[in-house]
């Protein structure tokens, strides 16, 4: 565990950058510092690999006083990723991935070993070991500097705004290879962000910190959108932060309808028994399952169902997969009003009402408040 | 002996002799003017206010004309290559230290700051780190002093033959043979332009990490053109 305790950093003239924060760094989790421009976040990242030294208190790893550790010896056990990745431009990838490593002391050999193992690990393609960083895409940059940054591996890994300055459908890539390589080594992972969508997205714990490097807040991403401390942290989330806390509620709770459900090829019959006065459309399903698109039901004609007349039906969410965020989507961008669920397999397993997924937000929320109540 | 490269015999040597004495005398001193511009433009970025001054200095010392060094250094070293040389390395100084301090100064802040926190110390982050990002910068300077301090070598004509190709353009009026003089201004500009090429080749060399087409800021281009100098100087 990472222990910030009390730290301060002002500068000779005066500024203060931190502000007596105090933080406790869980150990395998990703922790997020995050905050407009001149909160002290990367200060404060800077000052764990010693980079800023603090003014005031102390920090430790494991109970250790990292002011006693000699500085280099230090760095080199916490990988680092800055924005831009900041490669060496002068070696090739396998170099630059394999440059902790060497200053270590193991063999060229060795190290670049390990480096092609690394790349492959964040999914950058092998040919691209020999090549130099100018030929690399903005994203293949930063995942060297990810694959760079664990060469070593190192129990900490220190990230600095490291996808600010991606496209955001590569981010959006970055992010998901983030956690799925942190489900797979579980590093103690500090991370800033400016991006408070990011903090939530990635944090296990997020750390909201205001203009003079005082910590706003210090919970996990769900109790900060449920329950802000104060009207900063507030603000900084943003307006739709009730619609985003539905991400941490799953799907599985919704009662679906499986009534308003009928085969491309069903008879007139079927069609008839599926008429319900609460379900004024019904879904067709084409032969694999799949969703085809919404009708009345008087205007279905058995065995001569028009599939390109039908009502697109927006995008499905899979049930209990997918967040009650996903399911609301679903249900707004569906012309209905009914968002259609299905399964892993995409095929459809029933229909919800915009109306039942507002109950169920209704009642996790309520949850949400009694889970609350347990933890305080 | 009235032939292109039938040269004097005051001057004891062959043309191609000549030539290796030109090499010798003009790259010697950019070498030790490398040797001596790396610690002070090292110097120079590390203590920001410590530039100016040094390039205050490097400048005034580039205005000495090369006579008036002579004057001085002929009592210390005589009418030898050796007092040649000692004003050209002078002169490779203006070129070569704001060359090196650019190309230390262009490494990208994220790049210091990623090889500080991998645990690089400042000498291994210069030597490792800086100085080959800078190599492209450096090389440029290097081609511009190179070519500069082949087209001064001449003056050294000035303390008894110390000019090497440059004699020739004294021998030129003594024994009333202009050829001379086309020998020494046309071996003198191809010998700048295949260093300078060979230049460009260590350059490619060295840095297949650049992208290709992208050029090295040359700030140092900036200075005055070599030919120019080399008009001045023999206006001396």
């Amino acid at each position: 565990m990472i222990r910030i305790d009390s730290v301060t950093k002002r500068y000779p003239d005066g500024t203060v950058a931190v502000d007596r924060l105090s933080l406790e760094i869980p150990d395998r989790s990703i922790t997020v510092l995050v905050g407009p421009s001149g909160c002290g976040k990367t200060t404060t990242l800077r000052m764990i690999n010693r980079m800023v030294e603090p003014s005031e208190g102390t920090i430790t790893i494991d109970g250790a006083d990292i002011s006693r550790q000699p500085v280099n010896s230090l760095r080199r056990s916490m990988g680092y990723v800055i924005q831009n990745a900041g490669l060496f431009q002068h070696r090739t990838i396998v170099d630059n991935i394999a440059t902790v490593p060497r200053l270590l002391g193991w063999s060229k050999d060795r190290a670049r070993a390990r480096a092609r193992e690394l790349m492959e690990r964040v999914g950058l393609d092998a040919s691209l070991a020999k090549r130099y960083p100018y030929q690399l895409s903005g994203g293949q940059q930063q995942r060297v500097g990810v694959a760079r940054a664990l060469a070593a591996d190192p129990p900490v890994l220190l990230m600095d705004e490291p996808f600010s300055a991606v496209d955001p459908i590569v981010r959006k890539g970055l992010q998901e290879e983030l956690l799925r390589i942190q489900d797979e080594l579980g590093k103690t992972i500090v991370f800033v962000t400016h991006d408070i969508d990011e903090a939530i997205r990635l944090g296990t714990m997020v750390a909201v910190l205001r203009t003079g490097g005082r910590l706003a807040q210090y919970a996990p991403p769900a109790e900060l959108l449920s329950s802000p401390a104060d009207s900063f942290v507030e603000d900084f989330l943003g307006t739709d932060r009730g619609i985003r806390r539905l991400s941490f509620f799953t799907s599985e709770t919704l009662e679906l309808k499986k009534t308003p459900i009928v085969a491309v090829d069903s008879t007139a019959e079927q069609i008839a028994s599926r008429t319900d006065p609460d379900t004024p459309y019904l879904l067709v399903t084409g032969l694999d399952g799949r969703p085809l698109g919404w009708s009345e039901p008087e205007d279905l004609v058995a065995g001569e169902i028009e599939t390109e007349r039908l009502l697109p039906y927006g995008r499905p969410f899979v049930h209990g997969k997918d967040s009650l965020r996903a399911a609301l989507d679903a249900a707004v961008l569906s012309p209905t009003g009914w968002a259609v669920a299905v399964d892993g397999d995409g095929q459809v397993i029933g229909a919800v009402s915009q109306q039942t997924i507002g109950e169920a937000i209704r009642s996790a929320h309520a949850e949400g408040r009694d889970d609350a109540k347990v933890a305080g | 002996m009235t032939g292109f490269f039938d040269i004097p015999s005051d001057l004891q040597h062959s043309w191609l002799g000549l030539i290796g004495l030109h090499l010798r005398e003009a790259l010697l001193p950019v070498l030790a003017g490398l040797v001596a511009a790396l610690p002070i433009a090292q110097l120079c970025a590390r203590f920001r206010w410590l530039y100016p001054p040094v390039l205050g200095v490097t400048t005034v010392l580039y205005a000495v004309p090369s006579l008036a060094f002579f004057v001085v250094l002929i009592d210390y070293t005589g009418q030898t290559e050796l007092t040649v040389m000692i004003p050209l390395a002078v002169y490779s100084l203006v070129v070569l230290v704001p060359a090196i301090v650019d190309g230390v100064r262009s490494v990208s802040q994220e790049t210091l700051a990623a090889a500080t926190a991998m645990g690089f110390g400042p000498l291994r982050r210069y030597l490792q780190v800086q100085l080959p990002i800078a190599v492209p910068a450096i090389l440029a300077g290097l081609r511009v002093a190179t070519v500069s301090s082949i087209s001064l070598v001449s003056v050294g004509a000035l303390i008894g033959n110390q000019g090497a190709l440059g004699n020739l353009l004294a021998d030129a009026m003594f024994y009333h043979r202009p050829v001379l003089a086309v020998n020494s201004v046309v071996t003198t500009a191809v010998l700048a332009i295949l260093v300078d090429a060979l230049l460009v080749l260590v350059r490619l060399v060295l840095t297949p990490w650049m992208p290709p087409g992208a050029r090295p800021k040359r700030k140092a281009a900036a200075r005055p053109e070599p030919a120019a100098v080399a008009g001045e100087e023999a206006a001396r």
